[in-house]
Formats: structure tokens, sequence, C-alpha cells
């Protein structure tokens, strides 16, 4: 029968192991040949627009990356999604949407008004251009336009 | 209860109703307004609320965690805590940084992390509060007369807690950097080291209300905290699907996340077998109630509720959908919920010496807490499995899925409800037990 010390061992053991592994495998999937993010193109524009995400907690209703808040669109690929709705004027659509100064209202669900300047709006369009290249390994066929060509609009 | 700064713990407990009662009142906010009623929109959207209901939950939680730590710690260890008066400072500061916070999500002043969005200055403030409670608790433990398991797995839960809060700390231009870090704290909290300290809370109530010998219930505590970092640590993996890391992860997250079940299976089993196998028939059967329940609905809830989604082959069409909030609920309410209502129940009338075993009222905020939260799941779970069909597999567009799940959040108002009398009734029993007392005092024969 497992005794105390032997539970002990199992426990500490076992964590250790594991949290070793845990490491390697965040060192390995981190690694510059492994990015998948298209670290490069992380312009001073895109990182200001991560930056206005951030301080507005637009993840409190938008998901992204399939990460946030379950009210409003996933915007991983909003501007290609707005392109094929807005006949290729999606980022058009969606800095008016971002600068506008009463709440943008579809089918009644309210988002904040937040009246950003033109250069803001910008920054965020950019933050969404570079988010929509990231490889998700799949997840981005679940969420991009070309995957929706069905929709009935 | 045996030593006169376990009182200490009361106000902690009181504080956590307090934190809940408002965490449920901004999730109401937000099923209206997943109903269609947002009237409030102007001065609390949606983001606001849902900032409030997450960081409320962790705040309430912590403050529930550390007021069992005040109130184990002491008693195992056999020593009187070192400082109450400091214990009191951190009581207040926490409850300050936490109230500021709140202020701050309704004036636009956050950082925008799901489960983080406390401001970084705030951060720093939250890292002094959980340095003077460790403080506190380890200088306890070591001057204490006996360093038991179940002490030291708490207190390991408790530090390793306030350790991994720190990686949430960097700052990463690069969005899937920023998530990656982000699941260190929130997954290895959730799934990681929360768990210890639920372990070290089920297992003292265990001690004291079954009679089963120490030595067994801690051995079995070990093997299966054990078998939460086993399959918990490679686990996170299960984070790392979808957000722009290697593929590795769709294998290692998926073999061990499907592991995780096991640990909640083993803590109710452990727990059920316990109460079995327990020959002394503790009087408070509502602290029974509440710690079995924790152990099982925490299998529901967070071990086979998680697993119905965390293959990469389903999460893949579930991944931030309503399908999680499912789960989350479930989770959270038998895992940490769950077992702070245990400790409270046992802990208050020892602390008060009002021994209401057996109230109604008591029981009935039991059955109807978890009734109401069973249904809200079922609730989140249709919307959810519909919200992947329509938008995912028949890809509908998001709002017009939104329009035809609506009805779904009617109906999780209403088992919301349910759970609120509950949760009520439970807040009512804590304060007709009064405050604590020095009368309370167990005089050692």
């Amino acid at each position: 029968m497992l005794s105390k010390k032997q539970a002990r061992a199992f426990f500490l053991g076992g964590t250790f192991v594991t949290f070793l592994i845990f490491i390697g495998l965040t060192v390995f999937s981190l690694s510059k040949s492994n990015d998948q993010t298209n670290n490069e193109n992380l312009t001073a524009s895109v990182i200001r627009g991560k930056e206005i995400w951030e301080s507005n907690n637009c993840m409190g209703c938008h998901t992204i990356l399939g990460e946030g808040g379950y009210y409003a669109p996933e915007l991983t690929k909003v501007v290609d999604r707005l392109n094929q709705r807005y006949d290729g004027n999606g980022e058009a659509a969606i800095k008016s949407i971002l600068m506008s100064k009463g709440p943008w209202q579809p089918h009644g669900r309210k988002m904040v008004a937040y009246g950003m300047t033109d250069a803001e709006a910008n920054d965020v369009v950019a933050f969404f251009k570079w988010i929509g290249k990231i490889d998700l390994n799949g997840f981005e066929r679940i969420v991009s336009p070309l995957a929706k060509d069905k929709i009935n609009n | 209860m045996k030593y006169k700064s376990q009182k200490v713990a009361y106000w902690f407990f009181a504080l956590s109703m307090l934190l809940l009662v408002l965490q449920i009142t901004y999730g109401f906010i937000m099923g209206f307004a997943h109903a269609g009623y947002d009237g409030l929109h102007s001065f609390i959207p949606f983001n606001t609320a849902k900032a409030v209901h997450i960081n409320l939950l962790v705040v309430w939680l912590l403050s529930g965690f550390m007021g069992a730590a005040y109130y184990i710690i002491p008693e195992e260890s056999q020593q009187e805590l070192v400082s109450v008066k400091l214990a009191y400072v951190q009581l207040i500061s926490l409850a300050l940084v936490g109230v500021a916070a709140i202020i701050g999500f309704h004036l636009n002043y956050w950082e925008g992390r799901k489960f983080l969005e406390i401001p970084r200055p705030l951060d720093y403030l939250v890292v002094v509060n959980v340095l003077l409670f460790l403080g506190l608790i380890l200088a306890t433990l070591f001057k204490g007369k006996r360093k038991t398991t179940t002490a030291l797995v708490l207190t390991m839960g408790l530090l390793f807690a306030a350790l991994l809060y720190l990686p949430g700390m960097i700052t990463f231009d690069n969005q899937t950097m920023d998530s990656f870090f982000r699941w260190w704290v929130v997954h290895l909290w959730v799934e990681g080291v929360w768990e210890l300290i639920m372990g070290g809370i089920l297992s003292f109530l265990l001690i004291k209300l079954t009679g089963v010998d120490r030595e067994v219930i801690e051995k079995w505590l070990y093997v299966i905290v054990g078998l939460t970092f086993l399959s918990g640590i490679l686990g996170t993996g299960h984070h790392y699907y979808y957000i722009g890391v290697n593929k590795i992860w769709l294998i290692v997250g998926g073999i061990f996340s499907a592991l995780e079940p096991l640990a909640f299976l083993a803590m109710a089993l452990f727990a059920v077998n316990m109460y079995r196998k327990g020959e002394k028939k503790h009087p408070n059967k509502i602290a029974l109630y509440w710690t079995l329940g924790s152990a099982i609905v925490s299998f529901v809830g967070a071990g086979l509720l998680g697993f119905a989604h965390t293959l990469p082959q389903t999460n893949i069409y579930t991944h931030g959908t309503l399908v999680t909030a499912m789960h989350g609920h479930l989770a959270f309410w038998g895992a940490y919920a769950m077992i702070v209502f245990a400790i409270i129940s046992y802990a208050l009338p020892n602390m008060t010496g009002r021994k209401l075993y057996e109230s109604t009222r008591g029981r009935a905020a039991f059955w109807l807490s978890n009734i109401g939260m069973i249904g809200m799941t079922v609730a989140f779970g249709v919307a959810g499995v519909a919200q992947v069909y329509l938008e995912r597999k028949m890809k509908m567009d998001f709002m017009l899925v939104q329009k035809e799940i609506e009805v779904h959040f009617v109906v999780l108002l209403i088992c919301a409800t349910l759970f609120a009398t509950g949760i009520t009734l439970f807040i009512i029993d804590f304060f007709k037990h009064g405050t604590p007392s020095d009368e309370a005092l167990e005089i050692e024969k």
C-alpha cells in the first residue's frame, strides 16, 4: 500500500518533471524560428493600437484570437470580414465605428462611443491587420470570411 | 475555536460575502444585457460589468482563502497568529484595493486584459498586500509547534499563487506573447495552485468533520495535488491551441488536459470515501454538505464540463464562445466558491459560539444555490452549443446568432434568481451567527 512518503515523492517528483517539460516547451514554442505571429511586422502603430485596445478594455465585450468577452463579434479577421461586406471598404467602416460620437448599435446591441481621433483609429486598424495575419493553427478558417462565404446577408 | 487570533477570519469572510453580493449584481446586469435589456449601458457598459464581475470573483475568493488560512493555520500549527493587528491592516488594504479597482473600471481605468484588468499601479499594491499576508502566515507556521501536511499544502498554494501573479505584470507588445503569459497566471492559478488551496481546506475539513486519521487523509491529499500538477501544468496547453503558437501544444495540451478530470475525480472519491469511513458524526451537517458538495460539483463543473470542450478538435469550434462560460461558472462555483462556503459554515459556529447547525435556512441555501447554478450552467450550455452550430457551422452572422439565443438568457436569469435566493439565505444565516466572541474559545482539557 502507498505510504505517505511515497505519496509526497509522487507529488514533488511529478510536479518538478512536468514543470521542467513545460518550461522546455515554452522556450521551444516562443523561439524566433517558431514564430507564427509575424513579429517582425510589429510597427509602432500596431503597438499603439494594442495599447488603445487594452486601455479601453475592448476585450470586455469582443474576443480576439478567441479570447475575451462573448458579447460582441470576434475581431481576429475583422478587416477581411468587413472588406467582404462593404466592398473593400472594411477599414473605413471600422474607423467610422471607432470615431463615432454616438453608440454604434447593430441589431440594438450598443457599443461604447469612443469618439477616437483619426490617428487613434488608424492605429487600432493597424493592430487588427497585424492580428489578422497570425497563423492560428486552423482557427482562422473558423472565423475568417472565406469560411463564412455562405452568409445570407 | 482554539486560538483567539482565529477570529480575524470572520472579517475576511464578511468581506467575501459583501463582494459576492456585488459580483452577483453585476452578473445580473450582464445577463439582462445579453437578453436584450441594456438600459444601464450609459453608466455601466458591458465591458465594465464584465471586468467587475470577474475581478470581484477573484477578490472575494482570495478573501475567503485568506480567511480560511487565518482560521486554519493557527489551529494546525498550534500557535496564535503572530500579529492580529497586521492581519486587520491587510484586510482593510485588500478591501481598499478592491474598491479602488472597481471604481476605476467605471471610469475607463483598467488594463483591459481578461481576468487581469486591475491597472498596473494597483497591481503593486496587491503584491504588497499579499506579501504581508504571506509574511503573517509563514511566520505563524514557522513559530508553531507542529507543521502539518494540511498547513504546508495550503501555504504552498497561497505562496505559489502570489508568485504566479508576477508573469501577468510583464508588458509585451505582441498580443500572442501577452496572452501566453496571461495564462501562466490565470490557468496555473485555477487549474494548479488554487487546487492546492482547495485541497488544503478540504483536508482540514475532512479531518475535523469525519474523524478519519490525519495520516490517511494527508496521504491522499498528496496524491490528489500530485495528479493536479501532473495534468494541470502541461494542461495549460489547451489555452495555446489557437492563439498563434506552435502546434506542439495541440498534442501536449490535448493529452494532459484530457487527464485533468482525474484529479477532480480523485478529489470527489476521496471526500466521499473519507465521509463513509469516518466514525465521528460531527453535528455540523451544513459544513459537511458544502464540503462534499464542493468535491462533487467541482468534478462535474471543472472536470467533466472542462473535458467536454478541451480536445483540440472540439475546441476549434467552441474557442471564444459561450461554451466556455458554461464550464467557467460551474467550475468556479464547485471548486472554489463552495469550498469557501464550506469553511465558513464550519468556522462560523466555532468563532461565534452560536451552533446553528440544523437550520432549514442553511439547507435551503445549499440546495437553491446549487440548483440555480446548475440551471444557469445548462442555459449557458444550450446558448453556447446553439452559437457554435449557427455561427461556426452554419456560418451565420454573430449578431443574428445573438438574437436567436437571447431566450436562453431569460432562462439564465430565472435560474440566477434561484441561485441568488440561495446566496441571500446563506448570508442571512451568516449574520444570524453574530460576531465572533472570546467566549467561544474551547479550553483545552
